[in-house]
């Protein structure tokens, strides 16, 4: 098993490197992306949208990774990551990959930002990404925008800010969490295992 | 819907190993520093801070290689302080497994270090680490922050500093009470009270737990956000699931 984990220059990638790691899977972090040959792709990130956006235009990984996709190679993207996957975002211009159809908000809501912490999941659909999991586990969010798809049936879990959004999105391969699993103990664990034991077909 | 309270264990490092002094002073060994994170982190921990205590006096740098062996380790939010003195060490330091880094001394000394990094990688991951000390100022207690880890003073008044690193981009203020620090008597609940009323970013309340209540009243009197504790741990006095219970039985959020 081979996991890509791609480095388009935004934020740390150690945690989740060492994340899967520790899973016992092959990881290569990687600027530039060889679609078919990874068993399956991280796309990490903290940041901003448009320098996301340009960063992945600019180390020509934006064909890549949608060929990738394409070819059936399962993608798990993570916070930006999984924003990226979307149209597009009011943090910024640029286009997202458009793999899911929809656009990035901004969470409008009384209390502070970014929403940074420890909040809880709730289960809205079941995949096989979210296997073990029970009702109101755990997750570590820092994040001011977050992913509104246009297809409801996307949407996997929702955590309450003032407002109730999604948080875990998921279909035909393609997975993406608005907190950071690397960072969130025992439920990310169960979700990036599931990622590599459950949703990557071998 | 708010956010809830997190219990945070700290662990002050000094050549490699964790240690706990009283006031700063007289260092006892209490570990290793990956094994005990690891340990806190399966004890339900929300997040460490790895203080590395002796940076600003002695002049080192920050100890990369320990961050880098917790993070490999850790999935738990981590924060790294001690001797990050430019942007570009904080960058090293996030790079390498960390998310957020703790200013003190460098931030006294340079203010505009706190919106340098901000800006770069985000408020997130700037906390702002204060060391006050009660002190009579015309003929009232004011609490006056001291950097070079508690021995110098500074002459800046740490409510009045606090609200500026948040306003120069700081996303938390970590508030260490150098009085009560190590003798288990309780936090210094008028310092968090006043710092807490006037600011908006969450503060972390540090130095002096002995006992449960003291982590209830920094929260419910003090108005801190977050609690930090590292002899009552560190000694295995209580667990951070001990502290949990507690608060949770009082009506106090926490994550279980």
């Amino acid at each position: 098993m081979r996991v890509a984990v791609v480095n388009y220059g935004v934020g740390n990638i150690f945690s989740v490197t060492s994340a899967l790691k520790r899973l016992g899977v092959e990881v290569e972090v990687v600027a530039k992306l060889d679609p078919k040959s990874y068993d399956a792709i991280v796309l990490p990130g903290v940041g901003n949208f448009e320098a996301g956006s340009k960063a992945l235009s600019e180390r020509g990984l934006r064909g890549a990774i949608i060929e990738a996709i394409n070819a059936g190679v399962p993608v798990l993207g993570i916070c930006l990551g999984m924003q990226l996957m979307l149209e597009s975002s009011e943090e910024g211009e640029g286009e997202g990959l458009g793999v899911v159809k929809g656009r990035v908000v901004r969470l409008r809501v009384p209390g502070k930002l970014p929403h940074m912490g420890w909040n809880s999941l709730s289960l809205v659909r079941w995949s096989e990404f979210l296997d073990g999991l029970g009702d109101q586990e755990w997750a570590y969010f820092v994040h001011s925008y977050y992913p509104s798809p246009d297809d409801r049936e996307v949407v996997l879990c929702e955590t309450e800010y003032f407002i109730r959004f999604p948080s875990v999105l998921g279909f035909k391969g393609l997975y993406g969490t608005q907190f950071h699993p690397e960072k969130s103990g025992e439920t990310g664990r169960k979700l990036l295992r599931n990622f590599i034991y459950k949703c990557v077909r071998r | 819907m708010p956010l809830c309270k997190r219990v945070i264990p700290c662990l002050d490092v000094d050549a490699g190993r964790v240690v706990k002094g009283t006031s700063f002073r007289n260092l006892r060994d209490a570990g290793d520093p990956v094994e005990l994170a690891v340990r806190y982190s399966e004890d339900c921990a929300d997040e460490i801070v790895l203080l590395d205590i002796t940076a600003s006096t002695e002049g080192r740098s920050t100890i990369i290689e320990v961050v880098r062996r917790v993070a490999e380790v850790l999935d738990i939010p981590f924060t790294v302080g001690g001797g990050i003195r430019t942007k570009d060490e904080a960058w090293s330091v996030l790079l390498n497994g960390a998310d957020k880094v703790s200013l003190n001394t460098a931030a006294i000394q340079n203010p505009q270090l706190i919106t340098e990094i901000s800006k770069n990688f985000g408020d997130q991951c700037v906390v702002l680490a204060i060391d006050a000390k009660r002190e009579i100022r015309s003929g009232r207690v004011i609490h006056s922050v001291y950097s070079h880890s508690g021995t110098k003073h500074t002459g800046l008044d740490a409510v009045q500093w606090a609200k500026r690193g948040e306003a120069l981009g700081a996303g938390e203020i970590l508030l260490t009470s150098i009085d009560m620090d190590g003798t288990g008597l309780g936090y210094d609940l008028e310092l968090l009270r006043r710092v807490s009323s006037e600011v908006n970013v969450p503060v972390i309340a540090s130095g002096g737990v002995g006992e449960l209540k003291h982590m209830y009243e920094a929260i419910t009197i003090g108005g801190a956000d977050a609690v930090l504790a590292a002899s009552i741990f560190h000694y295995g006095k209580y667990s951070v699931r001990d502290v949990k219970y507690y608060l949770k039985e009082r009506g106090i959020g926490v994550r279980l």
